[in-house]
């Protein structure tokens, strides 16, 4: 029996079993590009006005933080960078397939019943690339085909296209590798993303800073560096083609060393007797949370000490371009415009630490979907302490964390304009003027698992919505009320002069009515609703 | 207090589905009780309603002399559950479960844990996602029968269980009882049932169907007959309470129920007897007998019962 027997039937059975996700997110990233490429037809038309915009827009270190450099005014360039930010989410949308179809059916025993079939001990992890690769395959043969389609030119399209293709198959790659190393699927998906979160951190330091050797190291970055549309550099393809072989490398020796269910470290033995903290809801709570809420704060604290190293570069950046200088110059000199970089990043980690509060809040419907709530809720333990004792978590968890990015965000902010004290305490309450928008979320999160808990992920879409109004409504021109939507559009500058603490008020008892009453709809209903 | 549970037409919906549909269930202080049912009958419907995780559409309820609705927090200290699928923290090992759940139902037993601990075999050091089944289900054995509670509540305890662990389970189910506890026990172990239960019920659809001791429940059913006799047959086939007579040249088979015994062996003699066997009831004939018309007429109401092990976890 060869090592790959049976990836055929995997393969197949994986197709069926993705048949309308896979579809689905190749579809929408498929779709996007070309959309945006209509638009700049639409809305710019001349190549006067597309330099305006790209010296006013594109350029703008907020927007080169979170889409990546433009390297020229074409209609191809503007909409290869406007498109950076989905070479992002197909990179996570590979990773998180890959380690659906690997570690998730190992965890839940599903591998094993087909293990015990004719299967090659590699037929597991290649048939779950074969698939995520063939459909970052469809999804960059799509893309390049509707860039076509729109007008614009075709090597730059195909140069797009294969740029979508390797930044999936890298990471898919990288999802093949977690999956090996940790015997828990929760466990790949932090390894994975803390690989991906790495990825975009180097770019976005790489592409803020004066030199951009970090993005060279980040395989978010390379996608940029092909330059489609603006003089193609197609040998940078080459850099995830060897950086996939090189994962691939790693992940299949460990595959094959390790035993079915087992990660590479072997499980230990835990204590036979549970420790004084483990005695209440709130010990067993802090016990479900306390990993996430580590590996978090390195995260943030990791992209503080980035972002806030990166500011003082990105104040200086736009020197030499008039229009900048002129709206520097309004925003207070090039102090100004590192406050206005600095404030687009905390926001930007106060939707991350959004999803931090989300996710500790559906913590309690993966309790209730697992069993886990019901034996512990035929105990002496309130519905309404339960309850709190994650919640607790779901609201202090973004506070520990924004403080923690503040904070080391004022440091090296500090360290590179020489005073420290006066920037810590500015970090940290910018840092913290995030919590309450954050908190609304959280809250919905809340509510949504206390009154429709079968619903409960719909805080997802609803954080999405807002990513989406906060980073790309204003260069939409969305209407205002359409903005208001979000929390975060109320969150006040903390780093401007002036700025009234009402919103946060406002938000915060706003967030406390949602999580109040998915407090008391949920001591009311059914447990378990599955 | 005489009862520890009481419930009279309880009701319980989900969406469409009447899970519950007026059932009865009286346990005795005291006494273990088996709780059968096929499938999907509602047994772990009723249990999530008795511990207060279901709120009842209609009916009384009344657990240890409380609303389990109501009361759950106070009621719930003074038992212990163990559902029939016990899944574990992944990251928790089996001690710190164990201390965990006894801690949270205010304390438990050191000296009976460790007893536990040993009888069941189960080394308490091995991590929540390493234990096999039958383990999982003696994590939960083990908290449970080591807290100091009035009332345990048993789904299904065993499934996953050797022989072996099945004896040991009895054992320490009697010396509960011994204590002075009441157990109500779900289960589909017949041998179980025979060996530890004072009284059972048995449900079907919602409904219950049959309730008191076996030897009650024996004695509605029929005696199956197989004899020998001299005299040409004559005169049986009319008697009341006898079913399914097969006359093969002397001998006779026939079942006939428990009322019209003595009748039936009168006429029997009469016709002199050569040889006779009779045999009693068994239960597996009691259960077969609900099961079956369960499976056949009631297989659309029974489904859709929430049941954990049904999560999908992908």
């Amino acid at each position: 029996m060869s090592a790959l027997t049976g990836t055929r039937h995997l393969v197949r059975l994986m197709l069926r079993r993705d048949r309308l996700l896979l579809p689905l997110w190749v579809l929408v990233l498929a779709v996007l590009p070309m959309t945006y490429a209509a638009s700049f037809f639409e809305l710019f038309p001349t190549a006067a006005e597309r330099a305006a915009y790209l010296e006013g827009t594109a350029r703008n270190p907020s927007i080169v933080a979170l889409l990546g450099p433009a390297y020229g005014d074409s209609v191809g360039g503007l909409t290869a960078q406007r498109s950076g930010f989905l070479l992002l989410i197909v990179a996570l949308a590979s990773l998180l397939t890959v380690i659906r179809h690997t570690r998730t059916e190992e965890e839940a025993g599903r591998r094993e019943l087909l293990g015990g079939s004719v299967l090659g001990r590699h037929a597991g992890l290649t048939a779950a690339l074969l698939v995520t690769y063939a459909a970052d395959v469809v999804l960059g043969l799509l893309t390049a085909a509707g860039l076509v389609s729109t007008g614009l030119p075709v090597g730059g399209s195909v140069a797009y296209g294969l740029v979508t293709v390797l930044t999936g198959v890298v990471f898919a790659t990288l999802g093949g590798l977690a999956a090996q190393l940790t015997e828990t699927a929760g466990g790949a998906r932090g390894i994975g993303l803390a690989g991906l979160g790495a990825a975009f951190g180097l770019r976005l330091a790489g592409d803020t800073a004066g030199n951009d050797w970090p993005s060279w190291l980040s395989p978010l970055g390379w996608g940029a560096r092909v330059r489609p549309y603006e003089g193609e550099r197609w040998w940078v393809l080459l850099l995830p083609l060897a950086a996939t072989v090189l994962l691939a490398a790693l992940a299949y020796p460990v595959s094959v060393r390790r035993d079915l269910g087992a990660g590479v470290l072997p499980p230990r033995l835990g204590p036979a007797t549970a420790g004084g903290a483990l005695s209440g809801p709130f010990g067993l709570a802090w016990r479900l949370h306390r990993g996430q809420i580590l590996w978090w704060s390195v995260g943030f604290g990791l992209l503080g000490l980035i972002l806030g190293g990166a500011a003082e570069a990105a104040g200086r950046s736009v020197e030499g371009s008039p229009r900048m200088e002129e709206i520097v110059a309004r925003l207070g000199g090039a102090s100004g415009m590192a406050d206005a970089y600095l404030g687009v990043t905390l926001s930007l980690a106060g939707l991350a630490a959004a999803g931090y509060g989300i996710q500790a809040a559906l913590r309690m419907r993966a309790e209730e979907s697992a069993g886990h709530a019901e034996p512990v809720l035929a105990t002496g333990t309130r519905r309404s302490t339960w309850l709190l004792s994650h919640v607790a978590f779901a609201l202090l968890g973004p506070v520990v964390v924004l403080a923690v990015a503040g904070l080391t965000t004022g440091l090296t902010y500090g360290l590179s304009t020489g005073d420290v004290p006066r920037q810590l305490g500015r970090m940290l309450a910018a840092g913290l003027a995030q919590v309450p928008a954050a908190w609304v979320l959280a809250g919905l999160a809340v509510l949504l698992y206390g009154l429709l808990p079968r619903l409960a992920s719909a805080a997802w879409v609803v954080l999405a919505v807002c990513v989406l109004l906060g980073q790309l409504g204003a260069v939409l021109e969305l209407d205002q009320w359409l903005l208001d939507v979000s929390p975060f559009t109320h969150t006040p500058q903390v780093l401007r002069d002036a700025w009234t603490p009402t919103p946060l008020y406002v938000l915060t008892a706003l967030a406390v009515t949602l999580a109040t009453t998915g407090l008391l709809t949920f001591r009311r209903r059914d447990i378990p609703v599955l | 207090m005489e009862t520890a549970i009481d419930v009279s037409g309880l009701v319980k919906t989900f969406g469409r589905t009447r899970a519950l549909d007026g059932l009865d269930l009286t346990v005795r202080t005291g006494e273990v009780h088996g709780f059968l049912g096929p499938n999907g009958s509602g047994k772990s419907t009723t249990i999530r309603v008795l511990l207060g995780l279901l709120r009842a559409d209609a009916g009384a309820v009344r657990l240890l002399g409380g609303d389990p609705w109501r009361d759950a927090v106070a009621l719930h200290r003074r038992l212990a559950y163990v559902p029939g699928d016990v899944t574990l923290w992944p990251n928790l090992s089996g001690g710190e479960v164990i201390d965990l759940l006894g801690r949270l139902r205010g304390g438990l037993d050191p000296k009976r844990r460790a007893e536990l601990l040993e009888s069941f075999e189960l080394d308490p050091r091995k991590k929540g996602r390493t234990y096999s089944k039958g383990n999982r289900q003696k994590v939960g054995l083990v908290a449970a029968l080591a807290s100091d509670v009035e009332l345990l509540i048993l789904d299904e305890p065993t499934s996953g269980l050797d022989p072996l662990m099945e004896e040991v389970f009895q054992h320490w189910v009697r010396r509960a009882r011994q204590d002075g506890r009441t157990v109500l026990l779900s289960s589909h172990i017949l041998a179980e049932v025979e060996a530890l239960c004072d009284r059972v019920t048995i449900i079907r659809a919602g409904r219950t169907v049959e309730s008191g001791t076996l030897g009650d429940l024996r004695h509605l059913h029929r005696t199956a007959i197989d004899a020998e006799v001299t005299a040409p047959l004559d005169g049986l086939a009319d008697l009341p309470g006898v079913h399914d007579l097969r006359v093969e040249g002397q001998r006779v088979r026939f079942d006939v129920d428990t009322a019209s015994l003595d009748a039936a062996l009168r006429r029997l003699t009469e016709l002199g007897v050569r040889s006779l066997v009779s045999t009693p009831p068994t239960l597996e004939e009691l259960f077969l007998r609900h099961y079956e018309t369960a499976s056949s007429s009631d297989a659309a109401s029974s489904s859709g019962v929430a049941r954990p092990e049904t999560a999908d976890r992908s």
